[in-house]
């Protein structure tokens, strides 16, 4: 396999180039798919048989809940990339991505109890799944805060990366709370061995959502790291022609 | 990769899977109180405690759900088709509630082994349907258990 481009990383001028070619692809995907991801699922999917329309909120809640702990992953495998490598831009991609994580996980959150209220009867059960996705919020302001909170860069780096790779632990808990345990939240409506436990003219409209989020997640990740390098490279040559060229 | 990276990455690794299994020893120790609900079999086992408030879950049993014509107050039971556990309720119940849906149900079991709750919350399941779909499958008299309830009650 040939590992050039993961070497070529370690270059900030590299990463800011090629992001720069990526990033109009990827804010044109994001804005079709979550355009038609939205008006196909809260308008022309049809009404679940026993919840109506309040169903329509996993449009929503799910693709947000899948960002927040896939952006988690993403956290700590930056983290090993910037102990073991020792990559400066490993540590630009945690830093950046963890406040969007948090806000995925915030909106997941919110979403699920908005939709138990009707559903369940309840805002709130500290059931396993809810819990453990409350933890992740809360490892993730560990995450920001800890980053914010030690001057030194180097020191940050190591820190938050260590925070990241133990938190990463919580999310197969995450993951299989609904099969370990009896919670309130349902098990997985979509499972790797099995057809999905819904139809297609629902679940097509969330997998678009879903891809359209993953997109949307990869804009603004990529927007924050580009300022963030500019912001650190700032005494480099290219930076300053950079942003002489765009002034 | 040259030995400096190959023995901080197995350092890390090495972490994690301390975590790891400390985490699940931890998880697997409080097995009991993570558990959101007793299921009808454990309640009948004496495995719940007694006097204390507990959560009991399973499916509201077809033909079990009786209202009082005056108050709010309702009595059906609940099932996990082995053992089954009488609820008492006095208020609104969600609504999903129907019988064939699964529920959860926080209360005190009283003296005749009837719980007596004062929380009644829906569980949806992992299943979802058109509406047109729902009554297809009546029709063909293929509609899983569970949902069997709810379609009566909708028509």
């Amino acid at each position: 396999m040939n590992w050039t481009w993961f070497h070529k990383l370690g270059s900030p001028k590299w990463f800011y180039d090629i992001s720069g070619r990526w990033l109009p692809w990827l804010s044109v995907a994001a804005a079709l798919l979550l355009a038609v991801g939205t008006v196909w699922g809260l308008a022309f999917a049809p009404p679940d048989y026993q919840q109506g329309n309040s169903f329509r909120i996993i449009y929503i809640h799910v693709p947000a809940a899948i960002l927040a702990q896939s952006c988690y992953i993403m956290l700590a495998v930056a983290g090993v990339v910037g102990l073991v490598w020792k990559m400066k831009l490993a540590d630009v991609a945690l830093q950046c991505a963890a406040p969007i994580g948090a806000w995925m996980t915030f909106v997941a959150l919110l979403t699920g109890a908005v939709w138990g209220k009707p559903t369940w009867g309840a805002w709130w059960v500290w059931d396993a799944r809810l819990t453990a996705m409350l933890i992740l919020l809360f490892l993730y302001f560990g995450v920001i805060a800890l980053g914010q909170s030690i001057s030194n860069r180097d020191s940050a780096a190591k820190a938050c990366a260590v925070l990241a790779i133990v938190g990463v632990v919580n999310i197969p808990i995450i993951k299989y709370s609904v099969d370990w345990w009896n919670t309130l939240h349902q098990p997985a409506t979509f499972k790797v061995t099995e057809k999905p436990a819904m139809p297609a003219e629902m679940w097509v409209p969330l997998l678009i959502m879903v891809i359209g989020f993953y997109c949307f997640f990869a804009v603004v990740l990529l927007l924050r790291m580009r300022l963030e390098v500019l912001k650190r490279e700032s005494r480099a040559s290219w930076v300053k022609a950079e942003v002489e060229r765009s002034l | 990769m040259n030995p400096v990276r190959k023995k901080r990455l197995f350092i890390i690794l090495g972490i994690l899977a301390g975590v790891g299994i400390a985490v699940g020893l931890a998880l697997s120790a409080l097995q009991q109180n993570i558990n959101l609900f007793y299921t009808p079999t454990q309640i009948a086992a004496g495995e719940a405690p007694k006097d204390t408030r507990i959560r009991a879950g399973g499916m509201v049993k077809e033909g079990s759900v009786s209202r009082s014509a005056d108050s709010l107050d309702v009595q059906f039971v609940v099932t996990d088709f082995a053992k089954d556990v009488t609820i008492r309720y006095r208020g609104i119940l969600p609504d999903l509630f129907r019988e064939g849906q699964g529920i959860v149900a926080l209360g005190r079991v009283n003296g005749e082994g009837v719980l007596v709750a004062d929380e009644v919350l829906a569980k949806h399941d992992e299943n979802y349907m058109p509406p047109e779909v729902t009554k297809a499958l009546k029709d063909s008299g293929k509609l899983p258990a569970g949902a069997m309830g709810s379609a009566e009650s909708k028509q």
